[in-house]
């Protein structure tokens, strides 16, 4: 692990940030960054819930996010990367009687050696990027999923992150190993109290999906935005990429994105079994100062590979919504299907909205599809619904979530009421 | 109930020329009256409907309007809707991934809201809109589709008038509703509308044609040329007009 570590560091030490993505911030200070922080009780420890910040509580409240008897009843089992230590993991008993290994990184590293031996880094590799590379070497935690063969994970699996003290960075790891037969969906939302100087998050996903296995991962992203004049706020790096490593396998993408103050992130699926499915939904919101530069990249390696890319990005005040996708059809993916649907809405005169889709397809006998919209709210559509009686907030809402239904319908339920409400307070003030 | 008075109104262009379009409209309707609208394209029909419904492209240059003698023009567009006022639309706008019965019912308990009322549950609500469908003639399978996405011209005009029935306004804006209509659509239409004459709510049916008037008999016809009320009459006045055209009458133009 040290060695790997230190690999990972010395390459980091050779790289220089991207610049390619459409997206202005000044350099970040890598040596300001305090790459570790513990909450401040952590010498005895949070023993139970009722020792957690209550702030904290009070967000998973809001988010909808049940911790104690809220998640029993919800049937939801919450991981919660507090900083960079994880304060509390629920329903773990029952997550063991199926055979389900749902723990802190820093504990799987402990308990199960082999499966973070075998697994880490043989997705994102710590040589893949600049942020990867951050990552792999001064991660402290995060969480890791087993799910073994032919088990259907009992219930949603949730883990929540939070950036709390200033200056921090977050730097955590998720790896998710979904083995034959095996299905399980993965729920993570972020969010972070006002800071004005800005913080980082860099965190790398992997996600490995065997024979006929399936992983569906959802993210609720409320990183702390900035101020209206983009002071502050989380520079959101983040590396996420699925491996179909198995025939039928299916990976499953589903981000709303509302927070940071940069969003810089690609979920994507390499297709490497054959008919293994990828998918990717998202919306993605930039007001007042935010930017966003997000979409997916679909790799087909494997025979009759599927995947589905439906991207919706809102821009509204100053905000700056870029997709940036790669569909790529290898010599050795004969029949594969891709289906792009990328749309944007623009809520004022002074945001932008930007489409790069990549192409590259070398086996001819592959069916690619992509469809792009933009648009800028109806003056009409607004009328109408103000006739109607719905005042102009509630209007303008109602239209950006119908915009978004095509995504919030592949949301678990309880997350979907809460992401709409999400954008409501997003967009709060947004018209005028 | 509605009283125009010498109202003027413009709107600016691509190229940013203002554009007089109503030169002095003066309009009384009573509690109870169905009024039409007749005249030529370009006449300000449609205009004048969009003013009294308070669309903001709009400017008031000069004149006023009372509704139940509070000044019209001052409200807001949702303000004038809670007030009783209702724009059944030429052109119905699409709201993609909008239910059409979420929508529906966020009008109806946004208006009950704004008169102090408290909300419709989900059943009351579905046993209205299931019995109000009925009456124009609309499959319940619209209820779950978006808002006019996809529908037919005389599907959205079908719509519109179940939004109405919902709503119960005070005054209810035809704005060319028959336009593209079948018979049959025409007729349900007709049939809803009627159903809401009551002594206390206000038509007022903007129209080319005296064929829906066969329907929805007014009590008063106005013609409209140019953005001024060149004449009114009765029923007749329609008939005239249908077989005579407009141009007889520009001469009367002030």
């Amino acid at each position: 692990m040290l060695q790997w570590r230190l690999k990972a560091y010395r390459h980091w030490q050779t790289l220089t940030p991207p610049r390619w993505a459409h997206l202005n911030y000044p350099d970040i200070d890598y040596q300001s960054i305090i790459y570790y922080s513990a909450p401040k009780s952590k010498k005895d420890g949070p023993k139970d819930l009722s020792e957690v910040d209550p702030k904290l509580l009070e967000t998973y409240k809001k988010l909808g996010i049940p911790l104690h008897e809220q998640g029993r009843l919800a049937g939801v089992a919450v991981d919660a990367v507090f900083d960079s230590v994880s304060v509390a993991t629920t329903f773990k008993e029952k997550l063991s009687e199926a055979g389900v290994i749902f723990c802190p990184f820093s504990e799987a590293v402990q308990k199960h050696p082999e499966l973070i031996e075998k697994y880490l880094g043989t997705v994102v590799p710590y040589r893949d990027n600049f942020f990867a590379a951050l990552n792999s070497a001064v991660f402290s935690d995060g969480s890791f999923v087993y799910i073994p063969k032919g088990v259907r994970c009992p219930m949603e699996l949730s883990t929540y992150f939070r950036i709390n003290a200033a200056n921090t960075g977050q730097f955590e790891r998720t790896l998710i190993i979904a083995e034959e037969n095996s299905h399980v969906s993965y729920l993570e939302g972020c969010t972070a109290p006002m800071r004005d100087e800005n913080q980082l998050h860099a965190a790398v996903v992997e996600l490995i999906a065997l024979d006929h296995a399936e992983i569906k991962y959802s993210t609720v992203q409320n990183w702390y935005p900035g101020d209206e004049e983009g002071r502050g706020g989380i520079f959101n790096f983040v590396t996420k990429r699925g491996a179909c490593r198995g025939q039928r396998s299916k990976i499953s993408w589903t981000q709303i994105e509302t927070g940071s103050a940069i969003t810089w992130k690609y979920p994507s699926v390499i297709l490497q079994g054959d008919n293994s499915v990828g998918e990717f939904y998202s919306v993605a919101l930039t007001n007042h100062r935010q930017q966003a530069d997000t979409g997916t990249k679909m790799i087909h390696i494997g025979k009759n590979t599927r995947s589905t890319i439906i991207s919706k990005g809102i821009s509204a005040g100053f905000g700056q919504n870029t997709y940036r996708g790669l569909v790529r059809i290898l010599p050795t993916a004969t029949d594969a299907r891709n289906y792009t649907q990328c749309d944007s809405l623009l809520l004022s005169q002074t945001c932008g909205a930007h489409t790069f889709p990549y192409i590259e397809a070398k086996n001819s006998s592959a069916h690619i599809e992509h469809e792009a919209s933009t648009s800028k709210i109806g003056e009409d559509q607004l009328f109408y619904c103000r006739q109607r009686g719905i005042s102009a907030e509630d209007a303008v809402s109602m239209i950006v979530n119908g915009f978004c239904k095509k995504v919030f319908n592949e949301l678990p339920m309880e997350f979907a009421v809460e992401a709409q409400k999400l954008l409501e307070v997003s967009l709060e003030g947004s018209i005028g | 109930m509605l009283v125009i008075d010498n109202l003027h109104a413009s709107i600016e262009d691509e190229k940013q020329k203002t554009k007089l379009i109503l030169r002095g409209i003066n309009l009384h309707v009573k509690p109870g009256e169905v009024h039409a609208i007749m005249g030529p394209n370009g006449s300000g029909k449609s205009t004048l409907a969009n003013i009294l419904a308070g669309r903001p492209e709009y400017q008031i240059n000069l004149g006023s309007v009372q509704f139940d003698r509070q000044d019209l023009l001052s409200m807001e567009p949702e303000e004038r809707a809670a007030a009783g006022v209702f724009l059944a639309f030429q052109y119905p706008v699409e709201i993609p991934g909008v239910n059409n019965t979420y929508f529906l019912k966020a009008a109806v308990n946004s208006i009950r809201k704004q008169r102090n009322l408290p909300p419709l549950d989900a059943i009351d609500f579905l046993a209205l809109v299931k019995a109000k469908i009925k009456e124009v003639g609309m499959d319940e399978k619209f209820l779950n589709r978006a808002v006019n996405e996809g529908f037919s011209g005389g599907e959205k005009k079908r719509n519109e008038i179940l939004q109405m029935l919902m709503l119960e306004p005070r005054l209810a804006i035809l704005d060319e509703t028959d336009s593209g209509l079948d018979i049959d659509a025409l007729q349900a239409v007709a049939k809803g509308v009627n159903s809401l004459r009551d002594p206390k709510r206000s038509i007022i049916v903007v129209t080319h044609y005296q064929r829906l008037l066969d329907y929805i008999v007014p009590d008063v016809v106005h013609v409209m040329v140019k953005g001024q009320i060149i004449k009114s009459g009765n029923k007749e006045l329609a008939l005239e007009l249908e077989a005579k055209g407009y141009g007889w009458l520009e001469s009367l133009q002030a």
